[in-house]
């Protein structure tokens, strides 16, 4: 009992409870959708392009969420250009686009006075989460949360069949927009807990960790968060009793979890697989 | 009903219609036959309006299309099922959030009865023969009640039976007055599947009667000279 009690007694601690788990909640719903449209190298190049602008809002005092979704569409931009402008294929694109976005953001940061601050966004710091982070968070994870779910059969024909979207009168352009807004604003949301860099993480690992277990999209969207919010409490508590950063227990608990449905999993796991391999020979 | 007026379309520097004149009647289904490349997807993509035509255009009838995906751009292992594809159909006239009424649970309920899936309906669309996936795509245009139906390639990995199936439900829905066109390759099943016949390469080659177009002096226009000297 003491192990789960104690430290709840801090507030500092509460916090960090409550911000990962909207943040784990949030990404991992939106990671069914990146997983299957096949987004997951663009949700590594938006959440890391999204660094400059994050610095340049702090810089000038504008809400986080505006300079990342401004710098988040203006990486997607580059790399269709790139891509469709020159015989660089897509995946290279990426690549040059989002660390050099990156590396802005890292001489930003080290230019721009106060640098502690700015710091944390690279290895979040989730033990440091204010009450109005706290506030902004649950905006922004709230605004995310409702387009997804509202939209959410919009978006599994738009990752499913966009060519079907277009022919009876949605946009899939739109749609694709729109689940790139989110993603940057999920970027903004989940990168004061885990950091810019393993932001990633909790943008792909649950979906993927879902996809193993059901065949069901429905399923999914209830397996994923639920996943991502045990694995991030796990991932805290851990911390607090190791005395180890947060933000990388947080995914390196969903991570250990992945590879156990891998294994494991009845339906899509190698153990699985095998066993119906052998009923097959027998 | 489709009227296609002097479309040329190209990606970059590749030709891939040639100024594609075509007028597709309602109440038949149209074969439209071509080799490799001859340019079958990208008419689709034309008529749908993925690829815009360079000069040309394209008017249409009332009413949506259904479009049945070649197999190898469908991703089998998306976790949906048979139903929910289905319902996809319906989407168009959803409101907001797509949430299905009870008319809709009807027609999907009618559609999957219609192309004999219904005790399929739960199943993930990757563990279907190629045959039932086929009118999996069929019974989603179904449920939207598309009066134009586009069929790429459904025939390839499909077996004798199957085939049989779906063109008995494609000569049905065109008897319901709807347009319906089929790309394929395969000539032998023809005199079967369509009533008119589209010889596509770049250009149009011909346009009419199965028979007539089955001639061999058409068909060695259409698939190249050499191949149907060899076989004569
Ligand atoms: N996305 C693309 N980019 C560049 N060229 C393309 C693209 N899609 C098709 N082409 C070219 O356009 C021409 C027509 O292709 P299309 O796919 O329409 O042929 P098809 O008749 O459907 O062939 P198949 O029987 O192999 O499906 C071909 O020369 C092809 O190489
Ligand atoms: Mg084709």
């Amino acid at each position: 009992m003491r192990v789960i009690i104690e430290p709840l007694q801090y507030d500092f601690m509460v916090r960090a409870l409550v911000t990962t788990v909207i943040a784990a909640v949030v990404c991992a719903l939106l990671s069914c959708w990146l997983v299957l449209v096949g987004w997951s190298l663009m949700g590594d190049a938006v959440s890391h392009a999204v660094l400059p602008g994050v610095v340049i809002a702090y810089v000038v005092g504008a809400p986080f969420a505006v300079g990342a979704l401004v710098f988040g569409f203006l990486a997607v931009a580059l790399i269709g250009a790139i891509r469709n402008t020159s015989r660089v294929k897509e995946d290279a694109a990426i690549g040059i686009v989002f660390t050099s976005l990156f590396a802005l953001g890292l001489v930003l940061i080290s230019v721009t006075p106060s640098q502690t601050d700015l710091n944390h966004i690279i290895f979040g710091n989730i033990l440091g989460v204010s009450g109005t982070d706290l506030a902004q968070i649950c905006v922004l994870a709230a605004g995310a949360f409702a387009v997804l779910v509202l939209k959410r059969r919009d978006f599994t024909l738009y990752a499913f069949d966009p060519t079907h979207a277009l022919v009876i009168g949605l946009r899939p352009r739109l749609l694709g927009g729109l689940l790139l807004a989110i993603l940057a604003l999920t970027a903004v949301v989940a990168l004061q807990v885990v950091g810019v860099i393993l932001v990633v993480a909790m943008l792909i690992i649950p979906g993927a960790t879902a996809y193993l277990l059901t065949d069901r999209f429905g399923r999914m969207l209830l397996i994923a968060p639920t996943l991502a919010a045990t694995t991030s409490v796990l991932g805290i508590y851990l911390s607090y009793w190791l005395d180890a950063a947060s933000g990388g227990l947080v995914v390196v608990v969903q991570g250990a979890l992945f590879t156990a449905v891998y294994l494991l999993s009845p339906r899509h796991g190698l153990l699985g697989r095998a066993r119906r391999r052998q009923l097959v020979n027998a | 009903m489709i009227r296609v007026e002097h479309v040329v379309a190209r990606y970059g520097e590749v030709l891939a219609l040639d100024d594609v004149s075509l007028s597709i009647r309602p109440g038949l289904v149209t074969g439209l036959v071509g080799m490799n490349g001859s340019g079958k997807s990208t008419l689709f993509k034309t008529l749908m309006g993925l690829v815009k035509p360079e000069r040309g255009r394209v008017l249409r009838g009332p009413g949506s299309i259904g479009y049945v995906p070649q197999s190898e751009h469908v991703d089998w292992a998306f976790p949906v099922s048979v139903r929910d594809v289905v319902m996809m159909g319906r989407y168009g006239s959803l409101g907001l959030t797509r949430r299905p009424r009870a008319a809709d649970h009807r027609a999907v309920a009618d559609a999957l009865a219609r192309v004999e899936l219904t005790d399929h309906a739960e199943r993930q669309i990757g563990q279907l023969s190629g045959g039932q996936r086929k009118r999996t795509f069929v019974a989603r245009g179904i449920a939207q009640d598309a009066r134009i139906l586009l069929l790429d390639e459904p025939f390839a990995g499909v077996d004798k039976r199957s085939e049989a199936t779906i063109v008995r439900l494609l000569r049905e829905l065109a008897a319901d007055g709807r347009t319906v066109l089929v790309s394929t390759h395969d000539l032998h099943a023809l005199p079967r599947l369509a009533d008119d016949v589209v010889l596509l390469l770049r250009r149009v080659l011909f346009h009419g009667p199965v028979d007539e177009a089955l001639r061999p002096e058409n068909l060695a226009r259409a698939f190249g000279l050499d191949v149907f000297e060899g076989v004569a």
